[in-house]
């Protein structure tokens, strides 16, 4: 069958799978829409809050990220892992003993302020909607590969497709749809991998494929990575390159994002128990990490494939000609994240690092005048089974999974949105008094509007997929997660010190992105040239969340301690929260 | 909210000790987390580079895999402790 309809069959019979299961176990009301009516198992919920985790980029992104930058990207697999350590020691069991039903509603009740609530808001849309703009990447570039369109249609059919999906269903449809969508996803990212980890090492597990013995050349793989790499004038594969300060932080950042992430945080209100809400964290991680062991290796293997088909005789040989380009580069043409100009006029597609000024001789010694050949990271990973020959069903296998990735996690974002804009928003500030309906309908109201924002935003992304959604962490990580913990962990953390933490985490480290990325995320609009010189003390904008809630923290407790201390009430309150026993009869809204 | 405190003597069962318990299990586990992270895998990653790891050093092997995996330990660790300090505490909802 031919692949164009092969893809079609694959990601049709997906989706109409899911819608599916969004139809049965659809919302009937706001307790089922935010919360699931909080009965889902703590496996079951860790399936789907990995679903609902492993985006567009982790995904379709990260392992393209990790394979042309090597190891200064380690940074995203422990630090999209290493938050859920925090979240289920810090955060997890204690909000949900709270019981309630979003992140706002929990500052707002915890600093006894309807303004630390609405700021709770804004900080949740802030992160939300910019993650939101990561994903629509990363849909954009599934659905131009597999219809064959361009990048920008392709944008546009998958934000319809996530409007009509996520608008339909609600947590409680979501929740069992992610299930599914886990187990399409995982499938999807493994099975090729270990095709592709049997053909490189011989080894069926590609984690261990990862630091075996390369076939061809009988020496480790990443040894033969490093030295290819260096042929071509790229930098060590292993070595690191950014400095240790930025690597330090965007990793901290990176996790203290995942921990105060609202998507991520809401799934831990669905489970039935305290002690739950522990393992389910567990759980989760447990099958995020079958991607993201999964991952490096996928980056690896599939750096050493591309430079393999571009030199088919060995770096030292000639470069493959043009017109005997494979397949799949024709396919990625069509859609223009893949191009090709001949720029020595020689008829063959040079690939090496055209920056490298230590390089630049030998390139022009052999004619070259330079790199001719543009691969877009986000490609990586639904082209990686074409670049190794793998059949056809692996690769509608693959569109479906990046599908089930981008679809799965803006269905939960946008749920985050949906839920803060109309309950705490509204119900919470505007009209206390508006009815369960109406409160349903500004929900998809909100969602609308999010995806608008988001598609016409993910028309000029600022970064790949996974680069934009790492702004969205350190956003969350300098605005959401110290309020949170410091609501839990201190009893001295007032009204005036969580809204002064809040505004100073979350204007510093958007400003700071701003400042770099653009205003708004507008093209053309930053201030300072986004690079590693201009950067300040050369911490990247992704890297400053960190440094956002250190000044979250200090001018939280600064204000606190200059200002009265909270009434009885809520530290009764923060003392009860702390144990489990109880939280059955929290839940009554 | 404190549950009832036994003679003088005897071990301390109040809500104010449960916490007290579970700030020390949290700092334990939280001190592991960074120590495999930020350490193995980033600031002592210099000093590892002597010990060979498929083609590459320890330092990367913590930092692609190694840190995922203890992470993963780290939390059904705290979860599984947190139980028996909820029973022993008496707090749990069972």
């Amino acid at each position: 069958m031919d692949q164009y309809y092969l893809n079609l069959l694959f990601v049709g019979a997906t989706f109409a799978l899911y819608i599916g299961i969004a139809f049965w176990a659809r919302a009937g009301t706001t307790s089922d829409f935010y919360a699931a009516n909080r009965g889902v198992h703590p496996v079951t919920n860790g399936m789907a809050t990995a679903a609902d985790w492993m985006s567009a980029a982790s995904f379709l992104s990260m392992a393209g990220l990790i394979a042309f930058t090597g190891y200064d990207n380690s940074a995203y697999l422990m630090g999209w892992t290493g938050g859920y350590v925090l979240l289920a020691l810090l955060l997890a069991p204690y909000l949900r003993k709270f019981g309630k039903f979003t992140v706002p509603e929990f500052i707002g009740d915890r600093f006894y302020s309807k303004t630390a609530r609405l700021i709770g808001v804004l900080c949740l849309i802030v992160a939300s909607v910019t993650y939101v703009i990561g994903q629509m990447t990363g849909v954009g570039v599934a659905f131009s590969r597999f219809l064959e369109v361009s990048n920008t249609a392709g944008l546009l059919i998958g934000a319809a497709v996530v409007f009509f999906y996520a608008v339909l269903g609600g947590m409680k449809g979501v929740t069992y749809t992610q299930v599914a969508q886990y187990i399409v996803l995982i499938l999807a990212y493994t099975i090729p991998a270990i095709f592709i980890s049997l053909q490189l090492t011989g080894n069926v597990l590609p984690p261990l494929g990862l630091f075996s013995t390369y076939e061809a050349s009988g020496q480790p793989l990443l040894a033969t990575l490093n030295q290819i790499l260096g042929e071509l004038g790229f930098a060590s594969y292993t070595g690191q390159q950014g400095s240790t300060l930025n690597l330090f932080l965007f990793t901290l950042t990176l996790m203290i994002g995942t921990a105060g992430l609202p998507h991520v945080i809401i799934r831990f209100f669905t489970v039935p128990k305290v002690s739950d809400a522990r393992y389910s964290a567990g759980w989760a991680l447990v099958f995020i990490a079958l991607l993201y062991l999964t991952a490096p290796a996928v980056g690896a293997m599939a750096r050493l494939n591309i430079i393999n088909t571009v030199f088919p005789n060995g770096v030292e040989g000639q470069a493959l000609e043009y017109e005997a380009r494979p397949e799949w580069m024709k396919n990625w043409e069509t859609t223009g994240l893949l191009a090709f100009t001949d720029k020595n006029g020689d008829g063959r597609m040079q690939l090496y690092n055209e920056k490298n000024q230590a390089f630049a001789e030998q390139a022009a010694e052999r004619g070259w005048q330079g790199s001719e050949l543009d691969i877009n990271n986000d490609i990586l990973v639904l082209a990686n089974p074409e670049i190794a020959g793998l059949p056809g069903w692996v690769i509608a296998l693959v569109a479906a999974g990046g599908l089930a990735a981008a679809l799965s996690t803006a269905a939960g974002l946008l749920l985050a949105i949906s839920g803060a804009v109309s309950h705490d928003l509204i119900k919470g500030a505007i009209n206390p008094n508006i009815s369960e309906k109406s409160e349903l309908l500004a929900a998809r109201i909100a969602m609308a509007v999010a995806i608008a924002v988001a598609t016409y935003l993910g028309l000029n992304p600022p970064g790949f997929a996974a680069q934009t959604v790492a702004l969205a962490f350190g956003i969350a990580a300098a605005s959401i997660f110290p309020v949170l913990m410091m609501g839990i962990f201190s009893t001295r953390i007032n009204n005036r010190g969580a809204v002064v933490g809040m505004l100073v985490g979350l204007l510093s480290t958007v400003i700071y992105i701003f400042l770099y990325k653009g205003w708004f995320f507008l093209p053309d609009t930053n201030s300072f040239a986004d690079t590693p010189a201009s950067w300040f003390l050369g911490i990247s904008p992704a890297a400053f969340g960190a440094i956002g809630a250190l000044l979250n923290f200090a001018s939280a407790y600064a204000v606190s301690l200059a200002t009265r201390e909270p009434p009885a009430h809520i530290q009764e309150l923060v003392e009860s929260i702390r144990v489990p026993r109880g939280a059955g009869a929290a839940t009554g809204h | 909210m404190a549950s009832p405190q036994t003679g003088a003597g005897s071990e301390d069962l109040s809500a104010h000790a449960y916490w007290k318990a579970n700030i020390r299990l949290v700092t334990g586990c939280l001190i592991v987390w960074a120590f495999v992270s930020f350490g193995c895998a980033i600031l002592f990653r210099p000093l590892l580079s002597g010990i060979p790891v498929g083609g590459t050093d320890l330092g990367f092997w913590f930092a692609q895999q190694g840190s995922i995996l203890v992470f993963i330990v780290l939390i059904f660790f705290y979860a599984w402790r947190m139980t028996k300090l909820d029973k022993k505490y008496n707090v749990s909802e069972d």
